[in-house]
Formats: structure tokens, sequence, C-alpha cells
């Protein structure tokens, strides 16, 4: 059970900052969730840290794949005016 | 020939009416406050009209995280030819930081301020911010330190604040009520949650009052950051002005909106339109009654280098400093002396101030003016980036604010040719209030647009102190009867 950051990362800093598991770390171009460090904030917090701070639509995926902040739900911009 | 310099901060004697107690009665906005506090601002940039002619300030960009979301903000703020907040080149370790401010303060000796501004929120980022700030403190103690915040982490940062002596901060302060700031900010990061709307307003607001509160308790300059939407919070700043300076802030700072569709944020996505430059300066007089006011607002990038209306930042990159050989105490010396020949000539400024030599019922005129800094009317047109715009009046000489230009009418050598008519078009629409452009020099062709456009053309004082110029042609026009009559009707490009 882990997250994991792609390349829409913009390296803000803030999802490594709030990380209770010091799992997160940057890397040559975005930040990376250590899998094994990881546990979706299970039994620390209500909501996964990461995911309830990063700024960024799509920037992190839960363990299917699925974007944990789909397009448009952060910033209200729907992804057909993003586009 | 000396005047009255009257600061837009307390006197408003424009055709509008007087809308503050302290009309025309003023030649400096300052001048009602303590001492202490004058000498805080006297070399501050953004806390001084006055001041921004002389002194620099520098951002360094080490604070890249943010806990809210505005609609005016695109997080990917990795851009290096935009001029706007919240935008940077190259977010900076505190290292780093510490060794570009050093640098920068010793290249540029009017270097006063170092602010931190982002590119996310400082505050958010509060190990890196408050390193920043204790080492500068350390190692270049003459620099003013500032810090500018969106006031969600604000009261759980006050007691750091004051250990670091940063004694100006800036909040954002958009709205006091939920409901619109419902729709400036989509969510807030608090208590490790993600909250949305009215209740995510409602949380933030307060943190910014309790904020502000805990800053003027302790002595702490607070200068107030609003920005202008139309349609969402133009009604409503009024009342945020009024009550922040009955909470104690001491300035009051509303900006235009920034909504381009290719900044990719909210407002410029949805089409969300820009407060013109005349709506923004009607609110900041509708304000003013109230408050202080800020005009000579850059909105400035998060890693900007210079004086405020201009960027120096590429001259200061991270290899290029690597490469510069400086010998920071002679350097710090050199400040200090720069700092206090600046101080002494405006302290001398100020205090001679008479009323210009016209009727009372002359009418005002507005001026625009080229100048890269020093006060002094010492920009060619063709090279001038923005224009600042003062107005003359029997009461004196106010600094309205200033208008941008995309680019300079002549950039390098050869491209004042194909552009030029259209960009000559945006300076006369953008200068349409003013019938006189005052330069230290005026290219042929333009000379000629602009005199047709009814903004006069003039290069007669190049070199001369700017508020000294007006006067002298505000009373040439007096002189010449000019100034009976109704103004003559403004082009409308």
């Amino acid at each position: 059970m882990a997250y994991q950051i792609v390349d829409k990362c913009v390296n803000c800093t803030a999802c490594e900052m709030v990380c209770p598991n010091d799992a997160i770390s940057a890397d040559v171009n975005q930040f990376n969730i250590d899998p094994l460090l990881c546990t979706e904030c299970a039994e620390a917090f209500a909501d996964p840290q990461c995911t309830s701070i990063c700024p960024v639509e799509g920037a992190i995926l839960d363990e299917l794949g699925e974007a944990v902040n789909p397009p448009g739900s952060l910033t209200g911009i729907i992804p057909l005016v993003a586009a | 020939m000396k005047l009255p310099v009257l600061d837009n901060d307390t006197s408003l004697a424009t055709s509008e009416g007087c809308q503050s107690s302290g009309c025309g009665s003023s030649d400096d906005s300052l001048t009602h406050l303590p001492e202490e506090i004058r000498n805080k601002v006297a070399n501050h940039p953004c806390f001084s009209e006055k001041a921004h002619h002389y002194f620099a300030r520098m951002h360094v960009a080490v604070a890249p995280a943010c806990n809210i979301q505005c609609n005016y903000c695109n997080r990917k703020y990795d851009c290096s030819n935009e001029s706007r907040p919240g935008v940077v080149s190259e977010v900076l370790t505190p290292a780093q930081a510490v060794k570009k401010v050093k640098a920068v303060a010793a290249e540029i000796p009017q270097m006063s301020v170092l602010g931190i501004a982002g590119p996310g929120d400082p505050l958010a980022n509060p190990q890196k911010t408050f390193e920043t700030f204790r080492r500068l403190s350390d190692e270049a103690p003459d620099i003013k330190l500032c810090v500018s915040t969106n006031g969600l982490n604000l009261p759980a940062s006050v007691e750091e604040i004051c250990k670091h002596n940063i004694d100006h901060v800036t909040i954002t302060i958009n709205c006091l009520d939920p409901k619109i700031g419902a729709k400036i900010y989509p969510w807030i990061y608090w208590d490790h949650r993600r909250i949305r709307g009215e209740e995510a307003a409602a949380i933030l607001i307060e943190q910014q009052q309790k904020g502000l509160e805990m800053l003027v308790e302790r002595g702490v300059l607070v200068k107030v950051n609003s920005v202008l939407i139309p349609g969402v919070n133009d009604q409503h700043l009024k009342e945020v002005s009024r009550v922040v300076k009955e909470k104690g802030a001491f300035l009051h700072n509303v900006m235009p909106l920034i909504a381009e569709a290719e900044h990719g944020t909210y407002y410029g996505l949805t089409g969300q339109r820009e407060p013109t430059a005349a709506e923004v300066e009607e609110i900041q007089n509708s304000c003013s009654g109230d408050m202080n006011m800020m005009r000579h607002c850059r909105q400035c990038r998060a890693d900007a280098v210079g004086l405020l209306g201009e960027d120096r930042g590429e001259e200061f990159t991270l290899d290029k400093i690597e490469a510069m050989e400086i010998d920071y105490p002679a350097a710090m010396e050199k400040r200090a002396q720069v700092h206090q020949e600046i101080l002494e000539k405006l302290d001398a400024d100020s205090g001679a101030a008479v009323q210009p030599q016209v009727p009372a019922a002359s009418r005002p005129v507005r001026m625009a003016v080229a100048t890269k800094g020093q006060g002094l009317i010492n920009q060619h047109f063709g090279h001038a980036r923005e224009f600042l715009v003062y107005e003359a009046s029997p009461e004196g000489v106010r600094f309205v604010n200033h208008r941008t230009l995309p680019r300079p009418y002549c950039e390098g050598g050869d491209t004042c040719g194909e552009d030029a008519e259209s960009l000559m078009a945006i300076v006369i629409r953008e200068l349409q209030d003013c019938e006189v452009l005052l330069a230290s020099r005026v290219g042929f062709e333009p000379w000629s647009a602009l005199e047709e456009a009814g903004i006069q053309p003039n290069g007669e004082h190049a070199l001369e102190g700017i508020e000294e110029a007006i006067l002298a042609v505000y009373q040439k026009m007096q002189a010449e009867g000019q100034l009976q009559a109704k103004q003559p009707s403004l082009q409308t490009a």
C-alpha cells in the first residue's frame, strides 16, 4: 500500500514537509515516495498528508494508478478549459 | 524651485474632491507618524513611495511550498520571463540565498531590503525561511528583513518573526467575508486536512486577522496587500481597508488582479477580467479616507532584484555569483555611506515645501515621467518600460501610479521599426489621462505621435528632479493660460 508521485510534480516540497513517515524525498526532476515507508498515512491521520497538500492535479497516484486528486478537483479548472 | 510634494498617502485634492482629512496640509504622508516608524520605513522602497526612487530591494526564492490555493495563482511557478508575483527562475537553498543576498548587496549599494515572498508561502516553509533570516541577520545586519504571507500560518509564526528582528510583514488579505473568500480560495491545508469552500475561507480570514493583531501588538509594521478582483471583492475592499487600519496595519496596497489565460490560473482560464488602471485608482481613492495607500507597487517576482521598476535578477544567477570576487566588509561600509547620502537628500527635500504659484481654481494636470531612479527625469522615452504618472494641482504634486509597457518603444537598435506603431497605440492608451510626457529625450517620430494624441512631449527638463520639473511645467501652463479652461477632451485610443 503506497502512493506514487509522477512527473507532473512541480517540486514544491510541500508533501515532503508533511509526510509523517519521511517517505518522500527529492530526486532529479521530481519528488519520490519510498514505497517501503509509505503507509498512505493509515492510522496516523484521517487523510493521507501528501495528497491533502499537493497543489497539482494528477501528480500523486494511488496503488491502482489512479490520480488521487483528479483534474479539476483542486483548481476548479475543468479539463476541457485547461486543454 | 521648491514645491510641496503631496503624498498620495494622505492628500487627494483632485477634481473628484478631497477624501482625506490630511488634504493639502502635508508635504509627506509619513510626517504624522511617530519618528520611530518614519525611521523604519525611510529606506524601504515598498513602504515609502519616496524611498522607491532610490533604494533597491530583492526577494530570495527559498519558500516553494504553499498551504492554500488562490484562484489567481498557478503553482507551476518556474518561469524566467514573466514579471508577476509567484514566479521564479530557480528555487534556492538558504545557503545559496544568503550568498546571493550578500553578492547583490555588494554590487548594488542602494539595496536596503531583503524579502522572502515565495514562490509559495514563506511561513509554510518555516525552516528555510527562518534559517535564511537568521543567517542574514548575522552576516548582513544592515539589511532590513521582510516577509510576506497569506496569513494562514501567521499566528503560529509571530514569535519566530519577532525573534529574527523582522520588522516588516506583508499579509495578503483579499476579504473579511467567507462567502467572498470561497470565490478566491478553493482550498486550504489546515490541521492535516484539505478544507474547501466557506469553511476554508473562514479559517484563513480568522488566522489573517489574528496574525495582524498579534504583530501590531508586538510593534511589527504590517502592510496589507489586497488583489482587486472585479465582481468578486471590488466593493468589499473599502471595508477591508477600514478594518485593517483599525487593527493597526500601517499601509494598504490594492493591486490589480493579473489574469492572463497563458498563465494557466483559474481566473486566467475562466475569463475573469482584470481591472483597468482607472478602476484600481478609484478603489485606492475610496479606501484612502481610511488608510495610507501604497500606489507604487510593481507586483514583482518572488526573485526580483533591484529598484522596484527594474529586475536585475539575470545578473545574479548562481553561476554568476560564484564567479564574483567580493570584499564584504568594504561593501557594507560603502552601503552605509550610500544609504546615508540618500537619506540626507530625502530629508533635505522633504523640508522644503511651498505652494505652487497658481490660482487656487487652476485645474489639475496629469503628467507622465520616464525615469530610471534617483527621483530624476533621466530616461529616454524609447527606453522606458514604464512611466510614472503624477498630478499637479494648486496643492502641489502627487504621485498617482505607474503605467507599464509590454516592452520599450526602442528595444535594442533595430526593433523600433515594425512594432513601433502598435506600441505607440499602447503608450497613448495607457497615458490617455496625461497631458504632458517628460523624458530625458523623445525621438522625432514618437514626438509627433504623442503630440497628435494630445500628450505634449517635453525633453527640456532632462536630469532635473521629477517634482521640480512637473511644477515648472505646471506653472508654465498657468502662465500660458492653459489651466483655466476645462481639460481638453481625452484621447481614447
